[in-house]
């Protein structure tokens, strides 16, 4: 199973969180694991979630976060966690 | 577990340090394209490559898409033209349809530069090596897309010098054809000594004959990445120094090789190798040279520089042999001129010279690369240029090439503008002395001695 990695980076601001799990939780996508830092002022959000259940294909789902993040104005980011574990882990 | 640091550090090098995979290059073979009828012969080539690469371009993008980072050159390279040719082409004419062709085709599929125009002549020249090679300033004239190379020497066989010789009338040639173009055609021709066959970097990339069918070579970058780990460590002794270059080096070549095997599994193809290069642009934050400043140089080319290109090619490759289990191609880092902002500063202020670029390539994997010189240069002084070069290739036992630009009607000092990732360069001085009698004597430099062995 691919897991999926979201990531939200922005200025703080009420409901981000919100925003992105209604959209989730609204194509079946379930949310794994959340952390979340402020790193040098920024909000930094990261997600681990199982795609393996939504209709959408992985373009749409990231284009579609996307399009929340710009109404929200925060960048989020949806990758495939191999980038990850591949670069950090032996 | 993947944890939010680990995200955070990956996601800026790709957003702020220029982070990419620099090239994903499908290599092709044409022999069985071959053919007595010229037509035929072209035809079949199209339909291969149109074949074979169809799914290249959106695979790449989709796979680009999935992980978050650039994959910014989907490439071509077909085995050298000059074997795939030799049954049907008779005159040089006959070649230049077959570049025309491969233009065809690499429009259709949507890749920007397809290599392979391309004849080996480390020790001797065919008659269809002399066809392709005098054909060479029309097609890259006529062409849009088509990149051309010629390996004029090994370490096994030693140099050709009538290829040699030829070679600097024929870049001349294609600088003239070229003209009113700053001799962009130029900028698509490579001279090698030592050509590796797996090679995916432009102008350079031939499937070498060595190679199967098909396969993904993938090319790494990341010169900003290192700038950047750099800056934390600095003033650290050499020992931290190296350290920080090579887990960086470690952490840019896993990126290629999950790239190259995801490019390999989607499309079907072998995967070949990965090139553990830092390869620049003209982007501010993307130079290599910007790291020998973070070294502590004032300017790449100041005392000290071939010592820091030393140091920062075997790190690379210590760190990345590691994260990968083939790794070839040329690996290590580039320094050309006009794709490299902080190399391009450095000519301008006066810190860097074809003399101390020369020094360098005897510690890095290419060569003199991306270099504008006056238009008015001889074409026995360009064979010397490319002589001096294939000699520290052939006596170390290393690749090395050559990519110069004599710009026709630029002087010293004039800038040149090729435009994207060629980049722009001040037209730099080469020693005025001659060298005629030298390149005319024609015939081969013989193998060196440690090509024997056996």
């Amino acid at each position: 199973m691919k897991k999926t990695i979201i990531t939200v980076v922005g200025k703080d601001s009420v409901g981000i969180i919100a925003k992105v799990c209604t959209y989730l939780a609204e194509n079946q996508v379930n949310i794994l694991d959340i952390s979340q830092t402020i790193v040098q002022g920024y909000f930094n959000m990261m997600m681990i979630v199982d795609a393996n259940e939504t209709p959408k294909n992985f373009e749409e789902l990231a284009t579609e976060l996307e399009k929340i993040g710009e109404e929200i104005g925060v960048i989020i980011k949806a990758q495939h966690e191999d980038i990850f574990n591949k670069m950090h882990r032996l | 577990m993947i944890n939010i640091q680990e995200v955070i550090e990956t996601n800026k090098m790709i957003e702020q340090e220029n982070l990419d995979v620099r090239t994903i290059t499908l290599g092709i073979s044409l022999l069985d394209c071959a053919d007595t009828n010229l037509d035929e012969l072209n035809k079949k080539i199209y339909n291969k490559i149109t074949t074979v690469a169809k799914d290249l371009v959106s695979t790449g993008k989709a796979i680009e898409r999935e992980y978050g980072v650039p994959i910014v050159n989907k490439r071509i390279s077909v085995t050298p033209i000059a074997l795939v040719g030799a049954s049907a082409c008779k005159t040089p004419e006959d070649y230049v349809t077959i570049a025309k062709t491969l233009d065809e085709a690499a429009k259709t599929v949507g890749v920007n530069f397809i290599g392979g125009y391309s004849a080996l002549v480390s020790k001797g020249m065919t008659t269809s090596d002399l066809n392709l090679i005098h054909s060479i300033p029309e097609a890259l004239a006529t062409t849009e897309r088509v990149c051309s190379s010629v390996n004029v020497g090994s370490t096994k066989t030693g140099i050709d010098m009538d290829a040699v010789k030829l070679l600097g009338e024929i870049i001349l040639k294609a600088a003239e054809y070229t003209k009113e173009r700053d001799s962009l055609g130029c900028a698509k021709l490579v001279v090698f000594c030592n050509a590796p066959d797996d090679n995916p970097f432009m102008a350079g990339a031939f499937h070498g004959i060595t190679e199967g069918d098909a396969i993904i070579n993938v090319g790494v970058s990341g010169p900003g990445v290192v700038k950047k780990a750099l800056e934390s460590v600095r003033g650290a002794d050499f020992g931290t120094l190296c350290e920080t270059i090579k887990t960086t080096a470690f952490k840019i070549t896993r990126v290629g090789q999950l790239v190259a095997q995801e490019a390999s599994r989607r499309l079907n193809v072998p995967f070949g190798i990965i090139d553990l290069s830092l390869a620049p642009t003209p982007a501010v934050g993307d130079s290599v040279a910007e790291i020998f400043q973070e070294m502590g140089l004032e300017h790449a080319g100041a005392p000290g520089t071939t010592a820091a290109l030393a140091l920062l090619n075997d790190q690379v490759k210590k760190g990345g042999v590691m994260a990968s289990s083939y790794v070839g191609g040329l690996s290590g880092a580039f320094i050309p001129v006009s794709e490299d902002q902080g190399m391009i500063n450095a000519v301008q202020a006066g810190a860097l010279t074809l003399e101390k670029l020369e020094a360098m390539t005897c510690v890095c994997s290419v060569g003199l690369d991306m270099i504008a010189i006056p238009g008015d240069t001889s074409a026995a002084t360009i064979s010397g240029i490319i002589a001096d070069e294939m000699a520290i290739g052939m006596i170390n036992q290393k690749t090395t090439a050559v990519r110069l630009i004599p710009v026709i009607g630029k002087k010293i000092g004039e800038i040149v503008e090729f435009g994207g990732l060629l980049g722009y360069a001040p037209v730099m001085p080469v020693n005025s002395f001659s060298c005629e009698a030298f390149i005319n004597r024609g015939g081969r430099i013989p193998a060196p001695i440690h090509s024997f062995k056996n």
